[in-house]
């Protein structure tokens, strides 16, 4: 029996961790490798013959999505997934039509079940350290050497404005680096990114020394703001810690208040440095007008485990990180809903959308990615910077992507609505609905 | 977006320029202490500042905005066939390093079928994939004319905004090739500033639909041109050439450049009823002549000028004798029709027959097929040709059988060709499938396929054919795949083949089999017809 709505085959594309995937995912869809491939509930599975003599075995859980493959690649989503379920893709007449489970699938899908029910069950007793105590402890260890840190750096701060700016952009990142290992050790890995990320502001030219003190003022701010948080009003004093890094356990978040809805899932991007790839995913519950951002994050190389289709309607319960803007969230139970969105959401213009933004930095100063729904707006190329501007008033926002030729397609100068990253230094596009087009097009 | 000016006692400025210098040298305005406290109140009042700045940015105005692309009234694509083209442009560049290994079947040979089709059938290519698909088009000059069509007004409004696809500009000038009066001027203007490549894409589109148009516009700036430009120029006239073409060739007999002679020469060698072709036949006629039931060549002693200004080339290639050499150009650039009147009203097959005194046989035949092939003409084509030889016989071309088999009718072609390789097998035939109309005709496929068959039985490796197997997943109708796939299930290893042939084999079929299903899924998607594919590789 088939439950499930079978994805298109650019949501299934959308979940390659890379080009090269995609491609490789693509060759795999024909039937031709295949054998014994078959679907059931939220079930896809099929061998697909490889190099070697045995054929890799191949299963996909689309609620999730959950992957498993024999093969020994590390990307995962694998190539044999993607081509397995571009076929699925192809909808039941297509070559992956309903079977019953072999004991393989069967196997993988149960202990699946089981863990899943366990995870559920789990919250109950993982609410409560095992040892509140040693658990306090630790933490209060870690808030003194965290205060150790935000100390030293506000002394470096204070030197290097007594000193000036006006050398840093000789200077090497060497002092930069090393101030940032200083954090890292004090365990404020916040920090040592804000520091990181100071260091390059000289190289990037034009007015850096502008960006230079925005940029020491808000270290010094998060850095003041730690070492004063008990005067702190409890939300804001939540917004401070998790932007020096104090992270939550997701499990420990689901167990307490949750929020429930259904969310069309806008966007999901990776960016990568050497150590670590982050998976960014943006949600929205047009009921509620509520966004939602859930990390993921995987080794240097390796793509991050969680991955939702780009417009596709799940029903699922967050549960929001404390913070006096309630944005990042853990991911609870869902499932995909077969319903697709019959229209784009309702967005706003320019003004309104940068006025949110303005509320937004009130509550917490440090904000880089404000997330923005626009109406009736029209990107406009430009020769060093494109603009997004209202269809009908001289409103406009710099793009800070390079030249985005998809959305520049999408638009063919007509208005359309934009899902879009709300800077200080202005709009990231990610996804875009032309007029009539009711589901979000990755940009 | 821009800050909000600064309405405090301190202005960012201020801040920014004390920060620049160092409290120690300038200390902002209100900011009170000694350096070290100085610094801390500037970095207080600049946090005060950033948030007021990000708090209270306004909304930058709008730049200029373009004009929006034309509408484009041309149904889009079922959504089967837009994903198909979505993976088959990110595919595009991926085979590089890939060889012809492996089973997966090889989607670069499909994009070229697919824009054509969709072309054809008169589809707008989804707005998402105009950028990739102008990029193809900018990487494959042969898909541009169908990624150009595809892609519509929506494509050139695109290109217009992005100088990597100017190419798309040019190519797909709205208008300059149809001769409209209102892009009478736009043509010329392109004529006159445009690059070379350019300028012969143009009279090369013109030729197409005004041939007169396009020969007026060369003439008008004949003089100027250099040689090497002259040259290129005087071929693209191929196209569309007809009896208004020779004053103009006439004149060009007598250019500076030998090589736009020659080629001038061979154009209007080209039209029977010029009189180039009129003096060329009175020469070629005066060396050949009936002696009772043979030919007698009689080759000329002496290249003159006259000759050599009607585009006979004096010295023969090394290797080559001087009579021979001025022989072949007089009979290749003589009407064909010269002959049966010449050789007692016979048929060009009666004459093709007919013994050649003397050793002039091959000299003779091998002329009278260039000229077949410039003149286009099918009954000498068909004639020089003759039947295939038979499987015992030696292959002996004359002349080059696969420009002789251009000329003959599609069925004809395609009839000759299976019939050249049930006989003769795949080694030879390579440039004349090149020559084949594609998709295959159903014999010819058969024909191809069995020899591929019996190239395995004879235990050679694959990529031996790996030239053919190429053209198959090109131009195999669909319709053989079941044939071919009963191939790939064999792999028993013979104990004659070559080690691990066998396996390759069953590999090649299996890729040729899923190329080929992939084309017909692909001609159904775009015909809108769904879930036509057999559920082969489904569970039970």
């Amino acid at each position: 029996m088939e439950t499930e709505a079978r994805w298109t085959a650019d949501q299934v594309l959308a979940l390659a961790p890379d080009a090269a995937s995609r491609k490789a995912g693509a060759r795999l869809a024909t039937p031709a490798p295949w054998t014994g491939a078959g679907t059931a509930g939220t079930a896809v599975w099929g061998l697909c013959k490889g190099s070697g003599s045995k054929p890799y075995q191949t299963a996909v859980d689309v609620h999730g999505p959950a992957f498993r493959c024999t093969c020994p690649s590390r990307k995962f989503p694998c190539k044999h997934a993607l081509g397995l379920l571009l076929l699925w893709a192809e909808g039941a007449d297509g070559p992956v039509a309903a079977a019953a489970e072999p004991d393989w699938v069967e196997q993988w899908t149960s202990a699946r079940r089981k863990k899943t029910q366990e995870a559920q069950a789990a919250p109950a007793r993982a609410a409560g350290p095992a040892d509140p105590d040693a658990a306090r402890k630790r933490a209060d260890r870690r808030a003194v050497r965290v205060e150790g840190g935000a100390a030293e750096l506000e002394q470096r701060l204070t030197d290097l404005l007594r000193g000036g700016l006006a050398g840093a952009d000789r200077g090497s990142y060497q002092q930069w680096d090393e101030i940032a290992a200083r954090m890292v050790d004090a365990q404020a890995p916040g920090l040592a990114l804000r520091v990181r990320e100071l260091g390059s502001v000289p190289a990037t030219g034009g007015d850096w020394p502008s960006r230079m003190l925005e940029e020491t003022a808000l270290l010094h701010l998060l850095a003041r703001g730690f070492l004063g948080r008990e005067g702190l009003p409890g939300p804001l004093a939540e917004t401070v810690r998790a932007r020096i890094g104090f992270t939550v356990d997701s499990a420990e978040l689901l167990a307490g208040p949750t929020v429930r809805g259904e969310w069309l899932v806008l966007a999901q991007y990776d960016s990568a440095d050497e150590r670590l790839t982050t998976r960014r995913i943006w949600l929205y519950d047009e009921g509620a007008a509520r966004f939602a951002l859930l990390l993921s994050f995987g080794a240097a190389g390796r793509a991050p485990e969680l991955t939702l289709p780009v417009g596709a309607l799940i029903e699922a319960e967050l549960a929001y990180h404390p913070s006096a803007l309630p944005l990042r969230a853990a991911l609870g139970p869902h499932r995909a809903l077969t319903a697709r969105p019959d229209t784009a959401p309702r967005g706003t213009a320019i003004g309104p959308a940068l006025a949110s933004y303005g509320t937004a930095v009130a509550d917490d100063p440090w904000l880089d990615n404000w997330p923005v729904l626009l109406s009736d707006v029209v990107p406009l190329p430009g020769p060093d910077r494109w603009q997004l501007a209202d269809a009908s008033t001289d409103d406009a926002l710099p793009i800070t992507t390079p030249a985005p030729w998809r959305l520049a397609a999408l638009s063919g100068g007509h208005p359309l609505t934009v899902f879009a990253e709300l800077g200080p230094s202005g709009l990231r596009p990610l996804a875009a609905w032309p007029p009539d087009a009711p589901e979000p097009i990755a940009v | 977006m821009r800050g909000r000016t600064e309405t405090m006692d301190i202005t960012w400025d201020d801040l920014v320029g004390s920060a620049l210098l160092g409290t120690e040298r300038r200390r902002p305005a209100g900011v009170v202490g000694d350096a070290e406290e100085a610094a801390a109140g500037l970095l207080d009042a600049a946090a005060g500042g950033v948030l007021r700045r990000r708090a209270g940015a306004l909304p930058g105005s709008a730049g200029e905005r373009p004009a929006p692309a034309p509408e484009d009234r041309r149904p889009g694509l079922p959504e089967a066939a837009r994903s198909r083209l979505a993976q088959l442009l990110a595919d595009r560049t991926g085979d590089g390093g890939r060889g012809r290994r492996g089973a997966a079947p090889n989607l670069a040979e499909l994009l070229p079928q697919w824009l054509s089709v969709a072309r054809k059938e008169g589809y707008r290519a989804p707005p998402a994939l105009l950028p990739a698909l102008l990029d193809a088009a900018r990487a494959r000059t042969d898909l541009r004319p169908d990624a150009l069509a595809l892609a519509g007004p929506r494509g050139l409004w695109l290109a217009a905004l992005n100088p990597d696809w100017k190419f798309a500009l040019r190519a797909g000038h709205p208008g300059a090739a149809t001769g409209d009066p209102e892009n009478a001027q736009e043509t010329r203007r392109l004529w006159e500033e445009g690059l070379f490549a350019e300028r012969v894409a143009l009279l090369t589109r013109l030729r197409l639909t005004d041939p007169a148009a396009a020969l007026a516009l060369l003439a008008a700036t004949w003089r100027g041109e250099r040689a090497e430009d002259r040259l290129m120029f005087l071929d693209s006239l191929r196209t569309g050439l007809s009896a208004a073409d020779e004053p103009f060739l006439e004149e060009a007999l007598a250019d500076r450049s030998r090589n736009v002679r020659a080629t001038a020469a061979e154009l209007l060698s080209a039209l029977p009823g010029s009189a180039l072709a009129g003096r060329m036949a009175a020469r070629a006629r005066s060396c050949v002549s009936l002696s009772g039931d043979s030919i007698t060549v009689e080759a000329p002693y002496a290249c003159d000028p006259a000759m050599e200004r009607d585009g006979v080339a004096p010295k023969p290639p090394s290797g080559r004798g001087e009579r021979a050499w001025w022989l072949g150009q007089l009979v290749d650039a003589a009407p064909l029709a010269t002959w049966p009147a010449r050789l007692g009203g016979r048929t060009p097959q009666e004459i093709v027959a007919l013994p050649v005194l003397d050793e002039w046989q091959p000299d003779l035949h091998a002329a009278w097929c260039r000229a077949a092939v410039r003149q286009r003409d099918a009954d000498w084509a068909r004639a020089l040709l003759g039947p295939p030889p038979a499987p015992t016989a030696p292959v002996v071309a004359v002349g080059d059988p696969a420009k002789l088999l251009s000329i003959l009718p599609k069925a004809e072609r395609a009839a000759w060709v299976a019939d050249f390789i049930e006989a003769h097998g795949l080694s030879e035939a390579f440039q004349m499938l090149g020559v084949c109309a594609v998709p295959w005709a159903p014999e010819l496929g058969r024909a191809v396929v069995d020899a591929l068959d019996i190239a395995r039985d004879a235990g050679s490796y694959p990529w031996s054919f790996s030239g053919v197997m190429g053209l198959a997943e090109r131009c195999l109708d669909p319709g053989a795949a079941e044939q071919v796939a009963v191939l790939s299930a064999a792999a028993e290893e013979l104990p004659d083949g070559a080690p691990g042939a066998a396996v390759y084999w069953s590999e090649a079929f299996q890729r040729l089999t899923g190329t080929l299903r992939l084309r017909a899924v692909m001609l159904a998607e775009l015909r809108g017809i769904p879930g036509t594919r057999t559920p082969e590789g489904a569970a039970p």
